[in-house]
């Protein structure tokens, strides 16, 4: 037989097996297993939830969601959107997910930023400032993170009262009601000025690839910077401008308990934001360690061998490939300090963990209460897993 | 895997998903149809569930002076807690065969409703949507009280218009936080909220100057004035700015449980109309007034028709005394006056349904 003419016994399509009804056939075997295991574990789920809802019955427990339209009655410390008594219950909820997002968000971003100068220090071959980072990560982690809040709330309350506040600038006021600091009275204008900065920094960046991409073909650098103090700074100036250039100031102002005007930052706010930061960072700080001392050593001396500072070689070649290290365990840092928010309610700031519980209790439906909490955390947890997964897949080490 | 000649992979799962959901239905059925049948509504036996356990579990506060405190020894004290011996006395003739389950604002009602505690002794007000939505059964009024506020005297405060702006520390989940919104409101009062869920830290929170004020139930404004280091510092303003009647609660559907603690308060109610206290209650068996006979257990069947012993009275007026003796020994030494909670003999509102 010659070796380029195929057996046509090999070109047939290979026998169907018919399905044989007995028992000795795995794949009615397997057919039946997954029907039963199926069937067992709906029916669980729905013997749960039978069973559930005829015990709320026997107990005259009102269900449904139907809560959500009624007043909620609850005064809220501070919101960021309107929000008073008189309104729902859902509005009351979505002003506790706004503050639960206004830690989250602003948690994530200072503790990253210290977490990975930490980390870098720890590394440091100046002894003194590795020495400090070191201890600081230790004794970080090992303090529960409630007793951190406490810590920090206490240390707010030890503020002196807002008559005798401590006042270092002209309108900043540091007092155990809180930083006062003077604001702009928010206009139109200043609404599209920020707007124009964001288009802005979008064009910065757009400009910013397209001048690598150039550089990469010619080999011509072309500098970022105009462009960017350009669009940054001059686009919003100009747009202030065009719209009248309204510049007010309220400036806070005591006036009778408390003071009045300006920018608020609660005591509770800032414990919460301290205390999580300051632990997170710890972390992080350690994560950050082990992505830069995963790198081969070799690479550092190969950059050095090029004549790189030791600056650039951490900027250009170790911390990209750190970070393929870096960010999966980074994910469940964040996580963490999306979930350990909750301990605001320790502290009274009123989060959505506070005011779903509140809500529970007036309403005496816990079970739909727990059931939006959940959904909350879930899904602000699987919205910040996926997008550093995708930035993970996007950084991903690419094999040939 | 081998692609199997009849079946595609995909083809089994749908095969295999679709048999799994009639499966389910199929064994769900039995259980669907036998749910409503299984127990008519309001079978809740709460009344045989403590009698055979032989504890009455009570959901108290966990620390307020005069009404559930523990002492210094851990034995708790208060009107609440005096409230949950009597009903055990009157379940099993033994005061002591209670435990008490400390709760919070906001885990009172969960802890109710879950069967966590057979009774929330627990200064909790008497509202429609607690009586309705939470499926709650409030067993009377033990404490007519009303809301009002406490400031420190360097605040200069003396009513409570004199509070505009102000920071007002409130405990989140209560009838407080609501009144206080809708009285701010009304009085075009504006003020910011602290909210704290412990009850120790809110009051904290008020010594240490974060809040100008503390609001809560004025009887709980005093005990809270009675336990600070420098309680003339402290001024509770006369305003009062709701109702709150307080007492205790259990779960909906046991109508006998319900009865035993509403007329163990009844008990104590008439026992202090008709002179008998713990003192006297022995001899008092022997009074000649019917109605006091019947209370005793000496004629009339009045405990056998409580599900309890006849000797029910006598136990529990001999563990903790009549209504008056009990708001002596735990309210009166922290300041607070009967007031309303006077008997209707003597102009208060505490009035109890006879014993026939």
């Amino acid at each position: 037989m010659s070796q380029t003419t195929m057996d046509p016994r090999l070109l047939r399509a290979p026998p169907k097996r018919k399905l044989r009804l007995s028992w000795a056939d795995e794949r009615v075997r397997g057919l039946v297993w997954q029907v039963l295991v199926i069937g067992v574990v709906g029916a669980v789920f729905y013997w749960l939830w039978s069973n559930t809802v005829h015990n709320l019955e026997v107990r005259r427990i009102a269900t449904g969601f139907g809560f959500l339209n009624r007043e909620a009655g609850l005064p809220i410390g501070e919101s960021l959107i309107e929000y008073s008594p008189t309104d729902t219950y859902l509005r009351a909820l979505l002003v506790g997910l706004l503050n639960t997002l206004k830690i989250a968000l602003v948690g994530i971003v200072l503790a990253t930023v210290l977490g990975t100068l930490v980390g870098i220090a720890r590394l440091s071959r100046n002894w003194l400032l590795s020495k400090i980072a070191g201890v600081y990560v230790e004794v970080i982690r090992d303090l529960p993170l409630l007793l951190q809040l406490l810590f920090w709330y206490a240390i707010m309350q030890s503020l002196p009262g807002p008559r005798q506040s401590l006042n270092p600038v002209e309108g900043v006021f540091l007092s155990n009601r809180g930083l006062k600091l003077p604001w702009l009275e928010w206009q139109d204008a200043h609404t599209y000025a920020v707007l124009a900065f964001v288009a802005g920094a979008v064009g910065t960046w757009a400009w910013a690839r397209r001048a690598t991409q150039l550089r990469l073909q010619d080999g011509k650098p072309r500098p970022v910077w105009p462009v960017a103090l350009g669009l940054l700074l001059a686009l919003p100036l100009a747009v202030w401008l065009a719209f009248g250039a309204p510049w007010t100031v309220d400036w806070p102002a005591l006036r009778g308990f408390n003071f009045r005007g300006g920018l608020t930052m609660t005591p509770e706010y800032f414990a919460l934001l301290a205390g999580l930061v300051l632990y997170t960072a710890g972390f992080i700080a350690e994560i950050v360690r082990a992505g830069i001392l995963a790198v081969p050593h070799g690479q550092w001396e190969a950059a050095q061998a090029l004549g790189l500072r030791p600056g650039a070689v951490l900027k250009r070649i170790v911390l990209p490939q750190a970070l393929r290290v870096i960010i999966p365990p980074m994910t469940s840092q964040y996580l963490n300090i999306t979930k350990n928010s909750s301990l605001a309610v320790a502290i009274g700031y009123q989060d959505i963990v506070s005011i779903a519980n509140t809500t529970l209790n007036q309403t005496g439906q816990a079970i739909e209460g727990i059931a939006i909490i959940m959904l909350v955390y879930l899904t602000i947890s699987l919205s910040i897993s996926f997008f550093m997964n995708w930035y993970n897949s996007r950084i991903a080490l690419v094999e040939r | 895997m081998q692609p199997s000649g009849l079946f595609s992979t995909r083809a089994l799962a749908a095969a295999a998903a679709v048999a799994g959901t009639l499966l389910a239905g199929g064994l769900a059925a039995p259980a669907r149809a036998q749910a409503p049948a299984q127990a008519p509504a309001g079978a809740v036996n709460i009344f045989d569930a403590v009698r055979s356990r032989g504890t009455l579990v009570c959901g108290v506060n966990t620390g307020v002076a005069g009404f559930a405190q523990p002492d210094s020894q851990g034995v708790w004290r208060g009107l609440d807690v005096d409230y949950c011996r009597a009903i055990a006395a009157a379940m099993f003739g033994d005061p002591n065969k209670v435990r008490y389950v400390p709760t919070t604002a906001q885990n009172r009602f969960t802890a109710l409703q879950s069967g966590e505690v057979d009774l929330l002794a627990r200064n909790t007000t008497w509202t429609l949507s607690r009586d309705t939505q939470l499926g709650f059964d409030f067993a009377g009024v033990n404490f007519y009280d009303g809301q009002g506020f406490m400031v420190k005297n360097s605040t200069g405060a003396k009513a409570g218009k004199d509070l505009e702006g102000a920071t007002i520390c409130v405990q989140p989940g209560t009838t407080t936080e609501q009144n206080l919104a809708e009285w701010a409101r009304s009085n075009r009062i504006r003020f910011t909220p602290v909210v704290i869920e412990r009850q120790e830290e809110l009051v904290q929170a008020y010594a240490s100057g974060r809040c100008d004020a503390y609001t809560t139930d004025i009887s709980g404004l005093a005990s809270t004035r009675s336990t600070q280091p420098n309680s003339e510092e402290h001024v509770i303003l006369p305003d009062v700015i709701s109702k709150e009647p307080l007492g205790p609660l259990v779960r909906q559907g046991d109508a006998r449980f319900a009865d035993v603690v509403r007329w163990t308060h009844f008990l104590l109610l008439s026992a202090e109309e008709f002179g008998i206290t713990q003192a006297n209650v022995q001899q008092m068996i022997n009074d000649p007034r019917p109605e006091v006979q019947r209370m005793l257990g000496r004629g009339g069947d009045m405990g056998k028709m409580l599900g309890l012993d006849n000797a029910w009275g006598v136990n529990v007026i001999r563990a903790v005394g009549n209504y008056g003796e009990i708001f002596n020994r735990h309210l009166t030494p922290i300041g607070i006056k009967r007031g309303p909670n006077e008997l209707w003999t003597k102009g208060g509102l505490q009035y109890s349904p006879p014993f026939r």
